[in-house]
Parts: structure tokens; C-alpha cells; sequence
């Protein structure tokens, strides 16, 4: 790695020029196969018009995964940068997610009881949002860093396989103690996301007409604000790693930390940051998924970790703009099948089966390219 | 990178396994399973009187997202013990209450009841909430001859394996999925209608009566799709919005009915939304928010104010635990009645000494025109209600205080099918 002068500018802009082409690519790829599948099922059906429904659900399809595929890329960021630096796969990351949507929601249910949000208008609620997303991260980065003081930096150097079963003991434990805290304090141990502000409401893009029935294309505000929280968060991850003296350093470190170590740079303070920056996005992403799905509780990190690890697989585990291809792609593979497999198979296959498409296409992805989509080639290893 | 394969596979496997059984709370380990020496004989044989401890066990979920019905069940249960054990106390016995928490998931009830059986003092089990869990627990009960009464259980299978043990103050799926898609057809002029369900024997069961009378009505079953999601129903939401049916009925629990309704309305889709009694609670306007106004449900648990004489109930319950009454708390107060009044029947024909399981489960079986909150109770020969009521209601406000408000828009009196 020589020592190159960066441009502030052009490492904000190249991230967001990656996410738009992963987005519009993969959006485009799997749109287009989708379609062809349609037309080619078009004539097995004659009470429905394939090719129509499935156009009609097409935006609708599309904004979920998109949505989906950013709460994936961020919390992937956690296991990637982990990884990147120590090649260790921290799987209590789900865990950090969970604590960070507890702490958020935790600070709008108060808000709420002291009759703040009731009132408030868009901007001022989008102010609240992210007060809670700042909480979460807070909470969850301070989390991350405690773990990997007393978890993991003691097993630092053992044979691969410990720190990855001490990582899943963590998981359990912060799992049960969440349980434990809010069945203490609130006799219950999920808790609801508190209704406030108009983002349940859609902004109208365009009417499709199906049959006569015309059907209203609409985005909802939430989807607009989770989207926009994601490319600020990914954006200023990237920048955070290319451009400043601290990305510098965990990229040294993540190449080889004997060297960093000599160069004068700290390497445990690094690592500490790295846990800290990786726990921080998860924590937001536990708010922001809170947000979309209004309901946390004690085990709710666990499937969402483990899909954001695919994703980081899937990209190439390791590689920064690898987590946000494979989450985006992972993201929009979800939603496609989820809404096409019941349509295609004339319901012989239910939205269920998603999960097992999405890991088989996991499966076929590592058979042929076991470094993942973007591994090996990429030598922006964070 | 072939070691890291080799743990991806690990974790896929892992992965598939643990969705299977997710997002249920991971179950309990059956903390104190007696040792067998001690457990066989208390299992194989109805117990002998061990002292004049009786105890009667609640199964319900007292923690985890359905812990609202399951507590209101224990406290309603546990009224009713302390004010009436009256009798049996005059005969020289000691009445206890032992709480157990089935955490809604099978596993744990029927670690419970292996408990529950070893434990010669219970004579008498009320619960469960969820008829998933109840139909494995029961065939616990069932080997111990320890008499159930469930206050929730509307699933046909709970009565219809025709155990002399397990009996139910409440009314029957297979007729309240009729009552809903008879509702849907006459009164809501349903013409199309799409069938969600959770996948339990609960959820699912009442969904497909739903859509067999649907069908029979001539009503289009535009699909029909279960999901084991808790947050995310993106999923099976989507096709609803190309399906476009006049009526989204969602067999299956408020904690995931909620936000089901949330999120399709979310989606715009402005179908109508019915189901069963589980989304009688006011968390489902908690989780929905505005989106629960208009919404209706069928019942078998009729809202108090239908019921003269659950004044005083209300009233002692509030002062008891200080909390609104939620639904199947009255369930719960009638079913430890049922508990008490054959136990001390049943000690009665024993000479005043302890009544054994059989003698008890006999007892409740018998009962007859039991005048309970809930109305009056004659069990017939599979433990059924002979004439359950069921309700169709509609939820008229938004503020989860007013969900007891709900509006009562069709009473029925249905006696109980006698096809098995």
C-alpha cells in the first residue's frame, strides 16, 4: 500500500457511485430474470396474466429489497471490518444489532411517555429518529468494545475455532441478559416501536392500470428515510476508512499487524476502534430495523446476523464494498423471491421458501467462486 | 478459504435448523425433572395422599409476546382460588396455586406437565392459551389421569382424541372459522378473500375451516400462505397487493396479527381484515396503531359487559392486581372454579380424604350447569361446551385502553358439532 494523497471529495462520491451501480445492477439483473421467467410461464396460466402481476409488483418488490439489502450492508460492515482485521467471525454481532435497537427504542418509549412525540411534525420526529439511532449506536459500540476487551482479546493468538465458539457463547449471553433486564424491569421482554410522526404515509409516484383497476406505485416516507440513513452511513463508513489517518491505520493493521505494530501503530487500539465502528453500525441498523418493523425483542439479532454474515460471504468477507454488493444483492434476492415464489409456482411454493433460495444462491456463489463476488480481486481490505 | 467454507456450511446448517424453530424464545431446560426413582411411581399409579396439600397448576405464557392473555389467565385463576377455596379448606385441606410458564412454545408446556404429573399433590391443571401447546401437554395429563380444564384451547383436537381428562369452557375452531367466513360473506359482503395463518395448530387449523366454509359460500380463496416471521412480513404482504382481495384473514396471534395489519395497510392495501380470537388483545392496537380501527374479530370469550355477573369479578380482579382485565382472565376465574368444585366433590365421595387424579378427572367431567361469569357450563361426553357462544366483534377506537370498548355486532349460540 503506497502512501498516496486522498481526495476528500472523490472518496465520498466513489462510494456512492459503487452503491448506485450495485443497486441499479443488481436490481436490474435479478428484475430481468424474474421477467424472463414470467414470460416464459406466461402462457402456463390462464387465469392471471403473469407478466402483469408481475410488473405491477415490480417498484413495490424493488423498494422492499433495496430497504432490506441496506439494513444487510450495515450490519454486514460489523462482520467485515471484524473480519478484516483479526479473521475472526464475530458472531455475538447480531447481538450488538439487538442491544442498539433496545437502547433506541428504549429512549423513544420514554420520549413518547413524556408526550414529546405525539406532536411532532416530519422534521422533528426525523430528529427524534436519529437522536435514537445515535443512542443505539452509542450503546452498541460501547457494547462491541467491552466484548472485545474481556471476550475476545484474551483468546487473541489461540487456534481459529475458540474465539468463534466464545463469540457464540457471547451471543447466548448478551441474548438471555437483554431477557432478563426487560423481564426484570417491564415484566416482558419485547418491546413496540412507538407510533409517531407521517412516515407510515406513501408518497404517490405513478398508477399502473390492471384490468381497469388502477394500482398506485407509492414509496412510504419510512422507506425514503431508511435509504437515505443507509447511504449516509455506508458513505461516511468508506470515507472514514480511505481517507483518514484512522482508516489508514486499520488498513495497515488488517494487512499485517506485526508491521503496523512497528510503524508505531496501536494495535489494540485499532482493533478496540474497529469493534467500536462495526458495533456503532450495528446499533444503528438495530433502530432503523426497529423502525421498519416496529417490534424488538430479546432474539431478534440472531436471523438478521446471520443473513448480513451471508451477505458478507457473498461479497467477499473481508472486503467493505463486497458487504454492500452482497447485502444489496442478498437484500433484493429476498424480496423477489419472497413475492414471485408463490405467483411462479402457482402456489405449490410459499414466500417461506425464500430463505432457502437466498442460501442456495449462497451455496452456488462459494462452489464457484469460494473468495466471494468480490473477495481476492479487491485490495480494499478494511 | 477452505477452512472458512467449511464454517459457512457449518452455520447454514446451524441456520436452517434454528429458523425452524425460531424466533420462539429458546426453551427452558425442564429445570427440575425428579429424579426417576422418584417420578415412576408418581407417574404409573394415580398418587395416594401425600398429606392434605391439594395444588392446582395454570399453564399459560406469563412471559414472552403472547404473556398478556397468559397472565390474565394465572391472575384469573388465582382469584378465583383465593375466594373460593372456602370448602375444601372446611374439609382440611390446604389450597395452592402453582404457576407455571408454558412460554407459548410446546417444548417448554410439555416439560411443564412431565413437571406438572410428577408433582402428586396437583389434581388439576387449568390452561393452556395456545391449543399447540396444550394438545402435546395434554397427553401428559392424559397418562397421569390429571383432569385439564382449558380456558383458551379452541383447536377441535383438544377434545376430539376423546381423553376423559381434558375439557374446554370455550368454543370450537371448526365453528368459529364458520362463524367468520359466514360474518365475511353476509354481513361485510366479502366477495374475494386472501388466508393468512402462523403456522400452529391453532393459527393454521382455524384458517382452513375459514377457507372450506369460504369456499362452500362461493367466496374466491385468492391464496393461502402461513409465515413463522415475527417482524418481517414484507413477504407474504406483497402478493396480497396484485391479489387485491376484498378481505385479508389472518388466522393466527395478535403479536404478529398486529403487525401484519400495520404493514399491509403500510403497503396500501385497503382490504378489510377479520380474525380469530387471537387478536383479542389490546396489544393489537399497541402494534397497529390507527390502522385497528374497523377491524373485526370472532370470539369465544365474550366481552365482560355481555355477562351480569362479572361486575363483582372486574371489580375484585382490578383490586387484586391492578390492572385491567384482559381477555381470558374470567375464562381463567371459571376454569380454576370447575377445578375446585369437582376436587371437593370428588373428596366428598372419597369420605373427606384425598380424591385421587381419576376420581377428580371423573368429577369434571360431570360437571353440569355450572353457573360461571362466563355463562353456564354442561360438558358433554368429550369434555366440549354442549352450547359454546362465539362473538363477532369490531374495534371501534385506536387507544389500546379502550380495546375492552370493542363493539359486540353478532352473538351466536352454537352447540358443539357432533361429527367427532
Amino acid at each position: 500500500m503506497h502512501l498516496r494523497r486522498v481526495n476528500p471529495f472523490k472518496e465520498i462520491l466513489r462510494p456512492l457511485g459503487q452503491l448506485l451501480i450495485f443497486i441499479v445492477g443488481s436490481a436490474a439483473v435479478i428484475s430481468a430474470i424474474t421477467l424472463l421467467i414470467a414470460l416464459l410461464l406466461r402462457s402456463t396460466r390462464t387465469d392471471i396474466d403473469i407478466l402483469q402481476v408481475t410488473l405491477v409488483l415490480l417498484p413495490q418488490v424493488l423498494i422492499d429489497g433495496i430497504t432490506l439489502g441496506f439494513m444487510y450492508a450495515i450490519i454486514a460492515m460489523g462482520y467485515t471490518m471484524v473480519y478484516g482485521v483479526l479473521e475472526f467471525i464475530n458472531f455475538a454481532h447480531g447481538e450488538f444489532v439487538m442491544f442498539g435497537a433496545f437502547a433506541g427504542v428504549e429512549l423513544l418509549i420514554w420520549l413518547n411517555a413524556q408526550g414529546v412525540l405525539k406532536t411532532a411534525d416530519l422534521w422533528l420526529a426525523l430528529i427524534w429518529i436519529i437522536l435514537a439511532v445515535l443512542v443505539g449506536m452509542t450503546i452498541s459500540g460501547t457494547l462491541a468494545v467491552t466484548t472485545e476487551r474481556l471476550a475476545y482479546r484474551p483468546l487473541r493468538g489461540s487456534p481459529r475455532l475458540v474465539p468463534l465458539i466464545a463469540a457464540i457463547g457471547v451471543s447466548f449471553l448478551l441474548q438471555d441478559t437483554m431477557r432478563f433486564l426487560q423481564s426484570a424491569i417491564n415484566g416482558d421482554f419485547y418491546r413496540t416501536f412507538p407510533e409517531f410522526g407521517p412516515f407510515a404515509q406513501r408518497l404517490t409516484l405513478f398508477t399502473i392500470d390492471m384490468n381497469g383497476r388502477p394500482i398506485n406505485i407509492a414509496i412510504q416516507y419510512k422507506a425514503i428515510m431508511l435509504i437515505a440513513f443507509g447511504v449516509v452511513m455506508l458513505v461516511a463508513l468508506n470515507y472514514l476508512v480511505n481517507a483518514t489517518r484512522l482508516g489508514k491505520a486499520i488498513r495497515s493493521v488488517a494487512q499485517d499487524q506485526k508491521t503496523a505494530a512497528l510503524m508505531g501503530i496501536d494495535v489494540n487500539r485499532i482493533i478496540a476502534l474497529t469493534f467500536l465502528i462495526g458495533g456503532a453500525l450495528g446499533g444503528a441498523a438495530g433502530v432503523l430495523w426497529a423502525f421498519r418493523f416496529t417490534r424488538v425483542d430479546p432474539y431478534m439479532g440472531f436471523i438478521p446476523g446471520l443473513k448480513a454474515f451471508t451477505a458478507a460471504v457473498l461479497g467477499g468477507i473481508g472486503s467493505i464494498v463486497g458487504a454492500m454488493l452482497g447485502g444489496m444483492v442478498l437484500g433484493l434476492l429476498e424480496s423477489f423471491s419472497a413475492a414471485y415464489f408463490s405467483i411462479f409456482s402457482r402456489g405449490a411454493f410459499g414466500a417461506e421458501y425464500k430463505d432457502i433460495f437466498a442460501f442456495g444462491i449462497l451455496i452456488l456463489v462459494l462452489i464457484f467462486r469460494p473468495q466471494g463476488l468480490l473477495g481476492g480481486k479487491t485490495t480494499q481490505k478494511a | 478459504m477452505r477452512r472458512l467454507t467449511l464454517i459457512v456450511a457449518m452455520f447454514l446448517i446451524l441456520a436452517m435448523v434454528v429458523s425452524a424453530c425460531a424466533p420462539a424464545p429458546m426453551p427452558a431446560a425442564p429445570a427440575a425433572q425428579p429424579a426417576a426413582g422418584e417420578s415412576a411411581p408418581a407417574q404409573a399409579a394415580a398418587p395416594a395422599a401425600t398429606g392434605n396439600v391439594i395444588k392446582i397448576a395454570t399453564q399459560s405464557p406469563l412471559s414472552g409476546p403472547q404473556s398478556v392473555l397468559g397472565t390474565a389467565i394465572k391472575n384469573g385463576a388465582q382469584l378465583a382460588l383465593e375466594q373460593n377455596s372456602g370448602k375444601l379448606q372446611e374439609m382440611g385441606f390446604t389450597v395452592e396455586l402453582a404457576p407455571f410458564d408454558d412460554q407459548a412454545t410446546p417444548d417448554t408446556g410439555v416439560a411443564n406437565a412431565k413437571q406438572i404429573v410428577g408433582d402428586p399433590a396437583i389434581l388439576c391443571v387449568v390452561g393452556h392459551l395456545n391449543s399447540g401447546v396444550a394438545i402435546p401437554a395434554s397427553e401428559e395429563y392424559h397418562n397421569a389421569q390429571l383432569a385439564m380444564v382449558s380456558p383458551a384451547n379452541t383447536n377441535p383436537l383438544v377434545t376430539t382424541r376423546g381423553y376423559p381428562e381434558v375439557n374446554r369452557i370455550v368454543g370450537r375452531d371448526d365453528v368459529q372459522g364458520v362463524v367468520g367466513a359466514e360474518f365475511a360473506n353476509q354481513e361485510m359482503g366479502v366477495k374475494s378473500v386472501y388466508v393468512l395463518h402462523d403456522k400452529t395448530a391453532y393459527g393454521q387449523g382455524i384458517a382452513e375451516f375459514f377457507r372450506q366454509k369460504a369456499e362452500e359460500l362461493g367466496m374466491t380463496v385468492l391464496g393461502f400462505e402461513g409465515t413463522e416471521e415475527q417482524a418481517n412480513f414484507d413477504s407474504v404482504l406483497t402478493p396480497i397487493l396484485a391479489a387485491n382481495p376484498d378481505l385479508v384473514y389472518f388466522g393466527g396471534i395478535y403479536s404478529q396479527g398486529g403487525l401484519i395489519l400495520k404493514q399491509m395497510r403500510e403497503k396500501g392495501i385497503d382490504a378489510q381484515f377479520l380474525g380469530p380470537d387471537g387478536l383479542d388483545s389490546s396489544e393489537m392496537a399497541n402494534l397497529a396503531g390507527d390502522f385497528v380501527k374497523d377491524m373485526y374479530f370472532t370470539t369465544t370469550a365474550g366481552p365482560l359487559s355481555l355477562f351480569p355477573k362479572a361486575g363483582q369479578f372486574i371489580a375484585d380482579y382490578e383490586a387484586r392486581f391492578g390492572e385491567q382485565v384482559q381477555p381470558y382472565g374470567a375464562e381463567g376465574f371459571d376454569a380454576m372454579n370447575i377445578c375446585l368444585e369437582a376436587i371437593a366433590k370428588a373428596a366428598e365421595a372419597n369420605g373427606g380424604a384425598m380424591p385421587s387424579r381419576a376420581q377428580v378427572a371423573e368429577a369434571v367431567r360431570a360437571t353440569a350447569d355450572f353457573d360461571g361469569i362466563t355463562g353456564v357450563k354442561t360438558f358433554n361426553e368429550i369434555g366440549d361446551l354442549t352450547v359454546a357462544q362465539y362473538f363477532v366483534k369490531q374495534v371501534t377506537s385506536a387507544d389500546p385502553a379502550d380495546w375492552g370498548a370493542a363493539e359486540v355486532v353478532k352473538v351466536l349460540d352454537i352447540p358443539a358439532p357432533t361429527s367427532n
